[in-house]
Formats: C-alpha cells, structure tokens, sequence
C-alpha cells in the first residue's frame, strides 16, 4: 500500500517503568505481587468531577455511564497513599532523576519548574480518579528525523486482575511517557522509532524488564479519516500490523460513509420495544431479558455486517457503544436468522419497525434503563458511521485489530496536583546530569575493543547481564570469557533446569576471577556455578568440583597415563598427542586448564620417545 | 534550557516563576520574565443552574460552615477554599434532592481549624431556629479537623427533639473518589430517620459500604487522612446508614426522635484551657493558665500529672480555677483514687472528668461556666452526665 498516497500519519506514546526503589508519590517498594498475597480489600464508586473550568471532561462522562463499584486489593508492600487515604509524598527524585536523564539523551529542554497534574482517570485503574502526571521536558529528537513532543513523569494504574476488580502493587510505579510528534509516514517506520526509543530507554540501565514493563500506544490517522489513539501494544513486533489494520479500518469506514451517502441512510433514533415478539424464542438471551428495545437503521443493510478490519464489523463497534451501559452486546439483522433466532422472528421484527431490504435493525436486551442508553450509543455510532471515523481511543485485541474504549480525551481532563508542591530544576544539576552510552553504541564499541561479532554484542548489551560484564571486565576477566560465561553458560544451565536467577552477580564474578588467575580451569565453570545455585559458596563449590593440582601432580599424572599406554605412544609417536589430551582431560576434570595440560604432556610426551 | 517558544496560558507567578498553562493541558513553571502576553484569556463564567425541590419530602436544613466537604481547589493559587454555599452542595451533591427538601444557610466558608465558639453558638442558634420552624432534620457541613468539638459543643448548647448531623469529608469534593457524596447522602438519610440527638455521620470503613452514626459527645477524630477517621470512643456507634441502599439503622442507646422539647442554652465561657501533660513538663506551662475560669488536663494513664505540676495546679484551683482531669489513653475512666498522684490531685481540688474525652470535656466546661461559676456546682455538673458524654457504666466491650 502507499501510505504517502493515503497521508499515513502516524505518532507514539511509549510508557515505560523505571526500576526504581520506591514508587512516584510514596515510598513503597516498585515490586510487582502476586494476587494471592493480598492482605486486604476495599471498595469504591468514583464519579466525575468537574475540571477547573467547569467542564466534565467528555472521556470521563462516558466511562459514567455505568456507576461501577471497584474492589481493590492492597498489599504489605503497599500504603495508605495507594488506598487514596493519604495525601502524596514529594515527587521521587530517583525518578525525577532517570526522567531527566532520558530526556537529555534525546537533546530535549527540561522544564525548569515542574507541577505535577491529575489527569482525570476513572475506569478504575486509579483509586484517586486521577493519574498524577507532570511534564518534565520537550521537544527532543531522535534518529531519522523523530520529534519527540513531550517527556512526562506519571504514576502506573493498578493492574485489572478481572472485570472491576484491580491489585494495588503497580499503582504509583514511576512511568516516563514519551510522546513523538505525529511524523512517522509508514508502519514500519513506526516500529523503527518505538524499537529506537526502546533501546534508548535501556540504555539508562534504569528501567523495569519484563512483560508489561514497556506498552506503547499509536496515534493514527489517514487523510479523511481521524485521530485514533490505540492504548497498550505490548509486543513490538505487532505495531506495524497494528497500524496497518488501523489504515484499512479507516479506508473501510471512508467507503461505508460514502456508500450510506448514496443511499441516503438515516439512523432513525427512536427505539421501539419488542420484546414480546421474542417470549418463545429459542434465543435464551432474548427470551429471559426484561425488555428488548429495536432501532431501525434506514439504507444500513449489509453494512452493519460489513468487515472493517480482520475479525471486525461495524456490528462490533456499535457493539463496543453499546456496551458501555452495562449490557453485553448487541444483535442485528445483518447477522440474524441466527443465534437461536429464527427467519420468522427476523420477519416479524422488520415488520414491527417498519424496516425494508435496504435497512438493518438493531436490538438491545437487557433492563430498560440499560437498553435505553444502549440504543443510544448504537445510534450514536450510526452516526458517526455517516460522518466517517470518529475520534477515539481504542485498545489492541489479539492479531493487532482494535477495539473501541472510550471517546478521546480533552485537556479538560488536567488540573493541578495541589497535594504536590512544584519541584524547581537548577541548571547545574541538568549541566551535571551524566549521559549514558546508548546500548548500540556500546555494542559497536564492544566490537571493535572485544573483537565480538555484531550479534554477539548485540545479544550483549540487551540482556539482563550487561551490567556484570561490564563489571567483570573492569576487573580483569577477559571479555569473550565474560561474554560466553554470561551469555551461553547460563542459558545452558538454565535449560538443565538451574535456578540461574539464584546467582548472586558476586559470585558469578569470582568465579570467572578464579579462571582469570588460574585458581580454576575454565571447563569446570558450569559444574561450579550448578552449585552455587544450590546453594554453596564459591571457593567451597570450586574445592568440591575441582580442587587444584599442583604441576607437580598434573605430571605425575600424566607420566601414569602414559606408561599405561606406552605401547600406544611409541607406536603412533607424537601422534598420540591428541588422543591422549581427552584422556587426562578426563583425569583431572576440568581442574587445569587445558593449555597447560597440552603444554606438559607434550613434554612428558617428548621425553618418554 | 532556554530557546524553545511555547504558547499557553498564563495562570499565576509563583517567586520568580510564572505558571503557565500548556494547550496539552500540563501547567509548567517558566522564569517570569521570559513570558510575552500575546492576549488577555477569555473569562470563564461558571455554570450556575437553580437546585431543584421537592416540597413533598420532609423538611431538612443545611448549615454550612466550610470545610472539605464543601470546598473547592483556587486553581491559581492551589489553594483549597471554601466557596460553596449550602445551595452548591445541593447541586454537587446528586441524589440529595430526592432525600428530602432542603433550605440552606450558610453561616460561615471556614477551614475548621479556624472554628470558634462565637460561631458554635451561631450554629446553635440556627439549628434551634430551624427546628422551631418545623425542620425535621439538620445538617451541619463542617471541615473535618475540629468537627468532633463542634459536634460536642452543639450537643450540650441544644436540646433537640430532631437529628442534628454533622458531616465533612476526608477527600476533597472536585477529586472522583472524594467521600463527600456518600457522607452527604448518608447524613440526609439520617437527618430524616427516627434519630433524636446531636450526630456525626462518616464513612465506618475505607470502603464505600456504609456511614457510621457517632454521638456528638463521643467522637473523635482518629485519623489524619483516612475516610473513616471518626471513631466512637468508649460506645459503639449509634447507628450506621448503609450504602448506597442508604438503609439506617439505630442501637438501642439512640436517643429517638420527639424525645425532648426543642431548648437552647447558648452561654459560653471562652475562659477555657485544655493542655496535655507529657513527662518532664515543665509546670510553668500549667501556671500559664493562671486567671482562666477552666482548664481540662489530659493526663496521663488513670489521670496523673507530675507531683510539680500538682502543685502548681493547687494554685490555679485555690485562685479559681475550675481543673477537670481527663486521660491522654482517651479510651477508659479517670479515676485518681488508685495512686498517691490521683490522692494528691483530689486534695488539691481536681475534678475526676470521668470516662469523658478531653474535647468533650473542654466544651462541656465552657458550656457549664457559660452558666455557673460556683465550683460546686461546676464538679456536680461537670460529673453529671448530660448529653451521653459521660457514661455511669463502663460497657466491657466484648
């Protein structure tokens, strides 16, 4: 596809957690738990507030729709803060720290006084109703050209455990957002810029890993179409498909507003009550719901069923509307005989709202009051449908298709953290702020300075483990030891199911010290590091596995093996070099090293012919 | 960090800094003189619609004294204020309109700690007022932190066939979660249900599941922050109101509606200290309180100060002063017969303040030299329980 052709604009927000000690607004540990760990639960309604200009921001209003009761479980590593039942502790400095550091990675101009704001949240995920959030820098750039807008400081929401139930632990973890001006023209450009960002934000060494650590949302738009935000793409590699899905919904929408508009469709918004049509229904959903409500939609037709992205039709947006007063869907005549619904009813139905061939109908079971709001919003969406793309924010679904959420937010949502008083920046602390070595100029680095190939380097400084090498090799290990120990040894043990995270980064370094000085041959590191993660101490795991032999021994050794084998050795003569090596290999167990196991026997080899 | 031009709006300068606010709605902080005025903002004219009534629902008054609950953040300044009037919080406060009928009166936009007993008897007499003229339930909106004095000082001023309510709110009304909407309509539940006393009504838990009925006498706040910092000290509640079914129920120590002829004894003897004995203290700090009519010690343990400060505290009574003796363990009954300190104390003419909270002994001695100065019958009335403060019996609790 041309996406030049199509005025692709594309922008991201990566939201990214810090690995710090304590969380943005309380000093509880940024430690995720388990659920069955909880050691209390509450329960709350949030409403929406009005912001300081009187307004109640359009998001928020909709998320009303439905008063809902949401329970939260708290933890021992969480406080009155996160329960809403303290005022916030000042802005971390940990945080406001790494924050400012990412920013002047990216060339970008620190705010000099930072207010912290509430931006108005209440599905929930925020006991508050609010996300603190503060913009700490702006206007950076990275590679290829890649504006950066904004860099916020905000606090993470509580992670939903189900439906409106939420756990406490992630609540209040640091978040830096980085949002992107809406410059990207392609969806691989896209997923080039969000890769970039993210090795940039590894970089600082200062980040949370892991699943959920890192989520980027997509601004998207196609010429004709709207600004939608897609919240939460965990997996880079779907961003591209995610944006090229989001590119067809648009274009699919652009032609349903076209084709309505030839057909002079109306989304007729008067609901007719039918639920008597459906008391024998062989639909149980139909046949036990108090009141059934119908909405014709004149010239909709074969365009509620129509495929707007893989796995999508407009029926499931309307749906998504709908959805938001409390029910559990919608059913329409595009889909319909089935279900448990019969041509019969289908007829009768039509009949009872006046429909025609050119016009589907759309029916909503559940209370009245639910239904009533129901219809609305499918008429809403209907709307919309003949206006082109609404504005939304919408969140990913498996595959990369998108569902809707919730209507985009406006600024009416921000307004002053009060609790939090500013915090002032001096220029000497930014002039002073150290700016780490980005992670592909390290792996460079490493290639010219270790002689790594790229992949090696490469597969270096993304993991886990970069920080030790770096260590190990500041105190004398040789590089390609560290690397292969780091990189290979542990992922090897790990596959022998070794509890590798049991071991401590001091005792990975002594041991490759013990090799460096020759205390220890290299081939006995993995037997040692195995005890080590069940439980022993290095020089105690090393005495066990392979206590040293003197060169005295080694030769005695050697001498022994050979006069065992003296018919072999005179017959093949040096020759018998190489056999031989696996032999006192075997003897001595990884206890020398084996250059100086070649060294000698070769002597005692030369010597004895 | 200069060289970057931003457009905004201009909100307030704070030191050096201006505080601006950015179309992506983040306010930030920029060194004042760096900012040009392009054009003045538009004024923005709140929106006021008229709160709606039903005349068919009982009759219940709002007095509105300020605080969380009816407060509102100054966005230039930060400043949390109290600017609604009681006619605001009936529209702020959905639900409320179809509990009952409401007429308002605002007596006061304070932030609780500035409360003083001018304003407690302003309060009074308003309720007194309103009962008179046929309101079936009072509600009093009042900042959180002195709210138990408030509550403790209208109790004994006011006889009250009616519920009198108190209510406040922990969180502030402009956030989503604010307590204020639960603790409102949790109190006009109250104000119309069978209860006939002065009451506070505050969430029972963190949770919002349901409001606690504390006696007037017998509160206290417990906590800096949490929703359900007000407690019941040595009762249980008098009740709770369920949420949001908004369901009352009352114990069976409740005093009921109609029990009592409206009355309003209004005197008050601002003369009062009330001071906290902690080891070491030095007993000038006592002596301090020489020429007041009454002073309320929060002593230590069964009620004890140290043997200097006993002495001092023989001056002030021999001078006049009334001395009620309470307990910093706020839980349990003074009694000073136990020890040689209680003995001496007693000597010395200390009056044993019973199982009292030191608040509500600080108001009821105001209220009580309000009307008497003769010591006698300050002790017989100070020991004599009035408005449940006191308790003949102590409930063992289990």
């Amino acid at each position: 596809m041309d996406y030049e052709a199509i005025g692709l604009k594309a922008g991201i927000e990566i939201h990214q957690q810090l690995d710090t000690a304590e969380k943005l607004f309380c000093h509880c540990p940024t430690r995720l738990r388990d659920i069955s760990e909880r050691n209390g639960e509450f329960f709350r309604y949030l409403r929406a507030t009005e912001s300081e200009l009187g307004e109640i921001d359009r998001a928020a209003r909709e998320e009303m729709k439905e008063v809902r009761r949401f329970s939260y479980y708290a933890y021992d590593t969480t406080c009155l803060v996160e329960n809403d039942e303290e005022p916030p502790a000042p802005l971390n400095p940990e945080a406001l720290m790494v924050c400012l550091t990412i920013a002047k990675m990216t060339g970008a101009t620190p705010i000099e006084q930072v207010y912290v704001m509430r931006k108005l949240v209440i599905d929930g995920s925020n006991t508050s109703g609010f996300q603190r959030t503060a913009l700490i820098a702006l206007n950076g750039v990275i590679p290829a050209g890649a504006r950066i807008e904004t860099l916020c400081l905000e606090e993470e929401a509580a992670q939903r455990v189900r439906d409106s139930t939420f756990s406490l632990d992630r609540l209040g973890i640091p978040l830096v957002e980085i949002t992107t001006a809406p410059d990207m023209r392609t969806p691989e450009q896209v997923k080039e810029v969000a890769a970039y960002i993210g090795m940039l934000l590894r970089s600082t060494g200062r980040v949370k890993r892991g699943i959920g650590t890192i989520r980027q949302d997509v601004n998207i738009s196609i010429a004709g179409g709207a600004r939608v935000e897609i919240k939460g793409v965990q997996e880079l590699d779907l961003i591209d498909e995610v944006v090229r899905r989001e590119v067809v919904r648009q274009q699919q929408l652009l032609l349903i507003r076209d084709e309505l508009h030839a057909r002079g469709a109306v989304a007729d918004p008067v609901p007719i009550p039918v639920g008597d049509l459906f008391k024998e229904t062989k639909s149980a959903i139909l046949k036990k719901a108090p009141h059934i409500l119908a909405i014709r939609l004149r010239g909709f037709a074969g365009i509620v069923g129509r495929e707007i992205q893989p796995g999508r039709r407009l029926g499931s947006e309307m749906s998504d509307y709908a959805k938001k007063c409390g029910v559990g869907g919608i059913f329409h005549t595009d889909e319909l005989p089935a279900y448990g619904v019969t041509a019969e009813e289908v007829s009768l139905l039509r009949a009872r709202v006046g429909a025609d061939d050119a016009d589907c109908v759309v029916i909503v079971a559940a209370s009245r009051q639910k239904a009533e709001c129901a219809v609305q919003q499918v008429v809403r969406r209907a709307q919309y449908a003949l206006d082109a793309v609404p504005e939304e924010t919408r969140k990913m679904l498996e595959g990369g298709s998108t569902a809707y959420m919730r209507p985009l937010p406006g600024a009416a949502r921000m307004y002053p953290e009060t609790d939090v008083l500013p915090v002032s920046l001096s220029r000497e602390c930014w002039d002073g702020l150290p700016v780490p070595e980005l992670l592909s100029d390290k792996a460079g680095r490493f290639c010219s300075a270790y002689g790594f190939d790229e992949q090696l380097a490469r597969q270096l400084v993304y993991s886990d483990r970069l920080s030790l090498f770096e260590r190990a090799v500041a105190e004398g290990v040789k590089p390609m030891l560290a690397a292969r120990v780091l990189l290979a040894t542990l992922r090897e043990l790990q596959r022998d199911g070794v509890e590798t995270g049991a071991l401590a980064d001091d005792a990975i370094l002594s041991v490759l010290g013990k090799v460096e000085s020759g205390d220890l041959a290299k081939e006995a590191i993995p037997d040692v590091l195995r005890e080590v993660a069940a439980g022993a101490g290095v020089e105690e795991a090393a005495e066990r596995i392979a206590p040293p032999i003197t060169s005295a021994e080694l030769v005695s050794i050697i001498r022994a093996i050979l006069l065992e084998r003296e018919e072999f050795v005179r017959e093949r003569g040096m020759g018998a070099l190489g056999p031989l090596m696996g032999v006192v290999m075997q003897e001595v167990r990884g206890r020398v090293d084996g250059r100086q196991i070649a060294e000698i026997l070769k002597e005692e080899l030369a010597a004895l012919l | 960090m200069a060289g970057t031009e931003l457009t905004g709006t201009y909100i307030t300068s704070r030191g050096h800094h201006a505080v601006v606010k950015l179309d992506n709605g983040y306010n930030i902080g920029v060194p004042a003189a760096s900012i040009v005025c392009r054009e003045a903002a538009p004024a923005v004219a709140p929106v006021v619609s008229p709160a709606e009534q039903n005349p068919d629902l009982p009759d219940v008054a709002i007095i509105s004294t300020g605080g969380t609950i009816a407060s509102r953040i100054d966005y230039r300044t930060g400043a949390v204020t109290s600017q609604f009037s009681a006619d605001d919080i009936l529209r702020a406060i959905p639900g409320l309109a179809e509990i009952a009928s409401f007429r308002a009166h605002q007596l006061a936009t304070i932030l609780s700690e500035n409360m003083h007993s001018g304003l407690w008897q302003d309060i009074a007499r308003c309720i007194y007022d309103e009962i008179r003229r046929g309101a079936e339930g009072v509600i009093v909106t009042h900042g959180t932190d002195t709210m138990s004095y408030s509550a403790a000082a209208v109790s004994f001023m006011l006889e009250t066939p009616v519920p009198v309510i108190f209510v406040g709110s922990q969180r502030s009304a402009d956030r989503p979660s604010s307590d204020n909407v639960m603790n409102a309509l949790c109190s006009a539940q109250a104000a119309i249900s069978n209860l006939g006393e002065v009451a506070v009504v505050m969430h029972a838990s963190t949770s919002d599941d349901r409001c606690s009925i504390h006696r007037g006498t017998r509160v206290r706040k417990m906590h800096t922050s949490r929703r359900d910092a007000f407690r019941s000290v040595g009762i249980p509640p008098i009740g709770t109101v369920e949420y949001p079914s908004l369901e009352v129920s009352l114990s069976p120590s409740a005093v009921l509606r109609g029990s009592t002829e409206p009355a309003l004894r209004d005197h008050f003897d601002n003369h009062v200290g009330l001071v906290a004995f902690y080891p070491g203290m030095d007993a000038s700090a006592i002596a301090a309180y020489a020429g007041f009519h009454g002073l309320v010690i929060s002593g230590t343990g069964l009620g004890h100060v140290s043997a200097d400060c006993i002495r001092t505290i023989s001056g002030l009574i021999r001078d006049g002063t009334n001395v009620v003796m309470t307990s910093q363990c706020l839980n349990g009954r003074v009694c000073d017969r136990v020890y040689d300190t209680g003995r001496d104390l007693l000597t010395a003419g200390v009056i044993e303040g019973e199982d009292m909270l030191p608040e509500a002994a600080l108001t009821k001695l105001m209220w009580v030299l309000g009307s008497t100065d003769d010591p006698d019958e300050v002790k017989r009335l100070m020991q004599t329980n009035l408005r449940g403060e006191l308790g003949r019996c102590s409930p063992h609790g289990l």
